[in-house]
């Protein structure tokens, strides 16, 4: 068979498998994400207003607490095996937050604990956390540099 | 013998005499649960990694089958069998507990038909009196593999498919009691260039279409020979595909007649998107639920067509395109050619 009628027989089967293949619901998973992420928000809130009223927090330190509260309840969601089942419904919801961060972390380090603690945990805990902060440490320098030049060229 | 470009016929039929069918908790659940010699309460399995839990269930489907009938594993020259883990080790551990020749297969889920596939010709021209086949998954072990952690916590798509936690074994001998093998089809590569990873049915769909054509070319069948062509495993979205595919080309499948491992394992609220997958879904399911049919007589002859998507983490990030395979083997119940 030539290459050219290979090319035709994929494009003409990949146009048939696209025409009945069951497309992610967009716009309801888009609503379920803004209500879960937006009721995690809710509750860092929460906690952040319960820190800055009962101890000795401040605006800003007032968030570190909350953070570590939220992500302390998505590891344990996680151990226990419940924190996917949550992801599935609400998406980005869930993925989104530092809870989505924590998870990434924490069912990694759960996946290869069979592997051991050095290479297993410590070699696979960031493999699904690792992008996330390479490209977060790139996006954050070169919005820096924009910013910085910015300021330099208006005199701002 | 060979029979036109890719298919063999066995003069003598080879038979299954015995199966051992073992699964997990979450099988336990489904709708295929009677059908199971054997069910896990816990995904571990009492062992220290899924890998090993893997192994364990290759172990206890092999033991299961062999206890049947009374044998023990130095009555079986060789095992044809294989699984999805790296190098298809778990396959290989069970093989070193068992102590039985082995030869190890990779044709991911389409591996349990290329085991039968070729014990069946091992058996037929004499080169043993016994030979053991099958797979087994285990749906941590898998997914650790191919996809994501398994607690973290992505969204699939609709199209994407659950791996299953079983295995399915078979020992196959010269005669006795038990459906025999009749024909088998050796599938091509098929790549109609999909590289969706969670939508397998629909990139296998060709590949099962493909050997199906093929067995009904060589060996000058019609569908209606059949009662049931029984895929494994293409799921909701590929299953569709397939007999879309068949009909394009003049063979006239009907809706009836198709039915897929993958669809018939788990109850609808398991949420299992498009349906189950694994190398040890169409072992347990064919070992299991339809050979226990065929002895209640529900269907006489079948045509299995396991479907395997031979890509690896490594071509996928590479952007290859997803490969992928199906064998076919035909199961009929004795003495039903001359009635």
């Amino acid at each position: 068979m030539s290459s050219n009628n290979q090319d035709t027989l994929n494009q003409t089967y990949q146009a048939m498998a696209a025409k009945d293949e069951p497309k992610r619901p967009v716009l309801k998973n888009c609503v379920k994400a803004f209500f879960i992420g937006g009721f995690i928000c809710f509750i860092g809130q929460a906690l952040k207003s319960f820190f800055l009223h009962t101890f000795n927090f401040n605006e800003v330190t007032s968030g570190d607490p909350t953070l570590a509260v939220l992500i302390l309840i998505a590891v344990l969601l996680t151990g226990f095996g419940v924190y996917d089942k949550i992801a599935q419904f609400s998406g980005a919801g869930t993925a989104v937050p530092i809870t989505g961060f924590a998870n990434a972390m924490a069912s990694a380090a759960i996946e290869y604990r069979t592997e051991g603690k050095v290479l297993g945990i410590g070699g696979n805990m960031f493999k699904i956390a690792g992008p996330v902060i390479v490209f977060g440490t790139v996006a954050a320098f070169i919005v820096a540099i924009i910013k910085t030049l910015w300021l330099q060229w208006t005199g701002g | 013998m060979q029979q036109g470009k890719q298919s063999w016929t066995y003069k003598n039929n080879p038979v299954i005499q015995s199966t051992g069918v073992v699964g997990g908790p979450f099988e336990g659940k489904g709708m295929l649960s009677r059908d199971f010699d054997h069910l896990f309460s816990d995904i571990w399995m009492s062992e220290s990694s899924f890998e090993n839990a893997q192994t364990r269930l290759m172990e206890e489907a092999s033991t299961i089958a062999l206890s049947k009938i009374n044998k023990k594993a130095e009555d079986i020259q060789f095992v044809f069998a294989g699984d999805l883990i790296n190098q298809i080790t778990a396959t290989s551990l069970a093989c070193r507990t068992l102590g039985i020749p082995y030869i190890g297969l990779f044709g991911a889920c389409s591996t349990s038909m290329e085991g039968l596939a070729l014990g069946g010709l091992v058996i037929d021209n004499n080169g043993a009196d016994y030979i053991l086949t099958g797979s087994a998954s285990h749906n941590a072990a898998v997914e650790k593999q191919f996809r994501y952690p398994t607690e973290y916590g992505a969204q699939k798509p609709p199209t994407s498919q659950w791996t299953v936690t079983a295995a399915g074994v078979a020992v196959v001998g010269k005669d006795g009691e038990g459906p025999v093998l009749t024909a088998a089809t050796i599938g091509k590569v098929i790549d109609r260039g999909l590289t969706d990873p969670f939508n397998m049915g629909g990139a296998m769909a060709p590949a099962a279409a493909d050997t199906v054509e093929a067995h009904f070319t060589d060996l000058d069948r019609d569908p209606s020979y059949y009662d049931f062509i029984v895929t494994g495993d293409l799921g909701k979205v590929g299953l569709p595909l397939m007999k879309e595919l068949l009909r394009e080309r003049g063979i006239m499948v009907t809706d009836e007649q198709c039915i897929d491992c993958g669809m018939l394992i788990y109850k609808e609220n398991q949420k299992v998107q498009s349906g189950a997958s694994g190398s040890g879904c169409s072992a347990a399911v064919v070992y299991g639920h339809m050979l226990n049919r065929m002895k209640k007589n529900q269907m006489k002859k079948i045509l299995v067509v396991a479907t395997g998507a031979l890509l690896s983490p490594l071509t996928y990030q590479q952007k290859e395109s997803i490969p992928c395979i199906a064998h076919a083997v035909a199961i009929e119940q004795k003495g039903v050619e001359q009635s």
